[in-house]
C-alpha cells in the first residue's frame, strides 16, 4: 500500500466513523486528530483496530502514542514503517 | 489506627517499612521506597517553607502522575498546607482560574506547561511562585529541581507540621453549573475517616499492590494514595497515557500481580473489551472497586467471568463526601438481570437519610434526595458561602449534605440510584455540569444559542449539544471539536453536535430542554 492509499483509507474511516456530515475538505493531512479532540481514546482504539485489520499490521500497545497517530500524514508514515518492518 | 493528619500515614509506614517499595511508576517501572519517599517529601516541605509557604496556605499541583507528584503532594501536607491538584492537560486558562480562585501561594508545574500557565495567571493578575519540574532532563525531575534550589537556602524547622484534623488538606475542583469550576474543601479528618473505613473493608496489608488509575484531581485518588501507604503496601501509579491503553494496563495487572484495582466502570469495560484481559488467568486481584457512574450489567458480567475470584464493590459518593455508600456485587449475577446494581448501604463512618425538598424524611420505598452527615463531609465550597449553605440541610439531627442524587431506600437500608435533581451528569466517572459546556460554547464567536443535554444509553451516558449560529449555517464539526478541546477539559467534550436554525423555546421564552430531549 502506498502513502496515498493509506491516507485515503484513514481519511474515509475517520470521516465516516467520527465526523458524520463533515465536509471532506475540512479534514486535511495535517489536521490534529488527538490534540484537537477529533479522536478521543476510544475512537483511537477503533482506528487502530481498523488499521491493523485493513493494512495487515500489528500495532503494539507501546506504539499507541500521539506521535504516531495525531494526523493523517503521521498515520500514513507510521503504517508504512510498520509494513516495511514486517 | 486513626491519625490527625494524612501525612502521618506515610511517616508511620516509613518508620515500620523503610526499605519496602512504596510506589512504582507503572509505565517506566521506576520505584521508590517508603524511606526515600518520606525523605523526598521532607525536602519538598523544607523548600516550600524557604519560599514562604505557611500552614493553611494552598499549593497547586499541575504535574503528570508520577513519583514526583506523589512526593510533592506529601511535601505540601507536611507544611500544613492544602494541595490543589489539577489536570495538567486541561486548558491553561481553566487551571489558572482554579489556582487564582483559591489563592495558591505556589504551583508545582511541568516545565513544558509553565509558560502558558504563567501567561494565563498574569491575565488574572495572579503571581504565585511557579516551581517547574522538567522531565526532559531525566526521570527524576523533582530531585533535580531540589538540587538546583538547595544552595544558599535559609535554615528552616525540620519537623513536619501537625495540623489539626479539621484543617484543610486538599481542595478538589469539580464542574460548576455557572460555567466555572468550584472548589470542594476537604480536611484531614474528611480524608482519614474514609481511609480508615477502607482499611476496615479491604483489610489490606504490606503485601498488597494497589492500582492508582484515577488522576489526583479526581476523588477516587484518595483511596489510591493513602490506603496503600497507610498499610505499607505498594501503589502502582498509572499515568494519563497508560491509563488509556487497555492492553498495557491488562499486562501490568497480571505481571505486577495487582491485588486491588479501583477505577471507573468505563475503564474496566475498556479492559474487558480491548485489553485481552481474558487471555490471562494469572490475576492476583482480591478486590475490584468501581465508582463514579453506573456499571452496565452486561459489561460487569463479562468482567466477573474473566476475573471470577475477586470481590466486587460498587462504591458511591460525590466529591463532597467521597464514598458514603457501598454494595458488594453477589457471586453470581442472574442471567436475566439488566437493571444496574444498587449503590448499597451507608458506610460505617457516615449517616444517611432520604429527604424531601423541605428536609423531611421520606417514607421507605419512595423517591427522595440522599443526604449524608458525618466525618467525611466537606467543609464547604471555596469562597462560596451561599453555595455552601444551599448544599446543606441543617436541623436538630445535624448538618446534612444534600447529594442531589434521587434514591429509593429498600430492604436492609440498601439505596438504589434513580437520577439527579439538577443538570449534573456523570460520564465515564467524571461529573459534568451541562451548564459549563454551554458557557464554554457561548464563547465561540459564531454561536448564538447552545443547549446541552445528556442521554442514558446502554453503553453509558452521552452528551448532545444543540446550537444555532449567527449566520444560520452549520459549523464544521472539526472546528467545534477543536474549540472544545481548547476550551474544556477533555472529559467534558460533547459526543454529538446538532445544528438548528433556532432552539425550541418554552412559553416563557426559555430553552425548552424537554423538547430537546425528545428530538433525535
Amino acid at each position: 500500500m502506498n502513502a496515498i492509499q493509506i491516507r485515503t483509507m484513514a481519511r474515509d474511516f475517520i470521516l465516516n466513523e467520527f465526523l458524520p456530515g463533515e465536509r471532506p475538505e475540512n479534514l486535511t493531512d495535517s489536521t490534529e486528530l488527538i490534540t484537537d479532540g477529533i479522536l478521543d481514546s476510544l475512537a483511537t482504539l477503533k482506528l487502530v483496530a481498523y488499521l491493523e485489520k485493513s493494512c495487515g499490521i500489528e500495532i503494539a500497545p507501546d506504539e499507541l502514542v500521539p506521535e504516531n497517530l495525531n494526523s493523517i500524514a503521521q498515520i500514513a508514515n507510521f503504517v508504512q514503517s510498520k509494513q516495511a518492518s514486517t | 489506627m486513626t491519625v490527625a493528619a494524612l501525612h502521618e500515614y506515610l511517616e508511620q509506614s516509613a518508620r515500620r517499612y523503610p526499605q519496602t517499595c512504596a510506589a512504582v511508576e507503572a509505565s517506566s517501572g521506576r520505584q521508590i521506597t517508603y524511606g526515600e519517599l518520606d525523605a523526598l517529601s521532607d525536602q519538598v516541605r523544607d523548600h516550600l517553607r524557604r519560599i514562604g509557604v505557611r500552614p493553611a496556605d494552598r499549593v497547586g499541583i499541575c504535574l503528570p502522575k508520577s513519583i514526583a507528584s506523589l512526593a510533592v503532594l506529601f511535601g505540601i501536607l507536611k507544611v500544613g498546607a492544602a494541595y490543589v491538584p489539577v489536570d495538567s492537560l486541561a486548558p491553561p486558562a481553566r487551571n489558572a482560574f482554579i489556582f487564582n480562585d483559591c489563592g495558591v501561594r505556589a504551583i508545582f508545574v511541568e516545565a513544558s506547561r509553565a509558560e502558558a500557565l504563567r501567561c494565563e495567571l498574569a491575565r488574572l493578575a495572579a503571581e504565585p511562585s511557579l516551581l517547574p519540574l522538567d522531565w526532559s532532563d531525566g526521570p527524576s525531575p523533582l530531585a533535580a529541581y531540589l538540587a538546583g534550589v538547595e544552595a544558599g537556602g535559609l535554615a528552616v524547622e525540620d519537623e513536619s507540621a501537625r495540623p489539626g484534623p479539621d484543617n484543610l488538606a486538599y481542595v478538589l475542583y469539580t464542574s460548576g453549573s455557572t460555567g466555572q469550576p468550584k472548589g470542594v474543601m476537604l480536611t484531614h479528618r474528611n480524608g482519614s475517616s474514609y481511609v480508615d473505613w477502607c482499611s476496615e473493608v479491604l483489610a489490606p496489608d504490606e503485601n498488597d499492590r494497589f492500582s492508582s488509575h484515577a488522576p489526583f484531581h479526581f476523588d477516587l485518588s484518595i483511596l489510591d494514595i493513602f490506603v496503600p501507604l497507610k498499610h505499607g503496601a505498594t501503589v502502582f501509579l498509572i499515568g494519563e497515557e497508560l491509563g488509556k491503553n487497555p492492553a498495557r494496563m491488562a499486562s501490568i495487572i497480571a505481571e505486577r500481580r495487582l491485588t486491588v484495582w479501583y477505577s471507573t466502570p468505563s475503564v474496566l469495560t475498556l479492559l474487558v473489551e480491548h485489553g485481552s484481559l481474558d487471555a490471562r488467568d494469572d490475576h492476583a486481584l482480591r478486590f475490584i472497586l468501581f465508582a463514579g457512574e453506573v456499571f452496565p450489567v452486561k459489561h460487569l458480567r463479562r468482567l466477573k467471568a474473566v476475573v471470577p475470584r475477586a470481590r466486587y464493590l460498587n462504591l458511591y459518593g460525590p466529591t463532597e463526601t467521597n464514598v458514603c455508600t457501598y454494595y458488594e456485587i453477589p457471586q453470581t449475577i442472574a442471567e436475566d438481570r439488566s437493571a444496574p446494581f444498587p449503590i448499597g448501604r451507608a458506610c460505617s463512618h457516615v449517616e444517611a437519610r432520604v429527604i424531601d425538598a423541605n428536609g423531611r424524611n421520606v417514607p421507605r420505598g419512595q423517591e427522595g434526595e440522599l443526604a449524608i452527615s458525618g466525618a467525611p463531609v466537606m467543609l464547604g465550597y471555596w469562597n462560596m458561602p451561599e453555595r455552601t449553605s444551599a448544599a446543606f440541610h441543617v436541623d436538630s439531627s445535624g448538618r446534612w449534605y444534600r447529594t442531589g442524587d434521587v434514591v429509593i431506600e429498600g430492604d436492609g437500608g440498601v439505596y438504589t440510584f434513580r437520577g439527579r435533581r439538577d443538570r449534573m451528569v456523570k460520564r465515564r466517572g467524571y461529573r459534568i455540569e451541562l451548564g459549563e459546556i454551554e458557557t464554554a460554547l457561548y464563547r465561540h464567536p459564531a454561536i448564538s444559542e447552545v443547549a446541552a443535554i445528556a442521554r442514558s444509553e446502554e453503553s453509558g451516558v452521552s452528551i448532545k449539544v444543540f446550537y444555532a449560529s449567527r449566520d444560520g449555517h452549520a459549523l464544521s464539526l472539526i472546528e467545534l471539536k477543536r474549540f472544545c478541546a481548547h476550551n474544556l477539559p477533555a472529559y467534558m467534550a460533547p459526543d454529538w453536535f446538532s445544528h438548528q436554525q433556532l432552539l425550541p423555546k418554552t412559553s416563557t421564552d426559555k430553552i425548552d430542554y424537554q423538547h430537546l430531549m425528545r428530538m433525535e
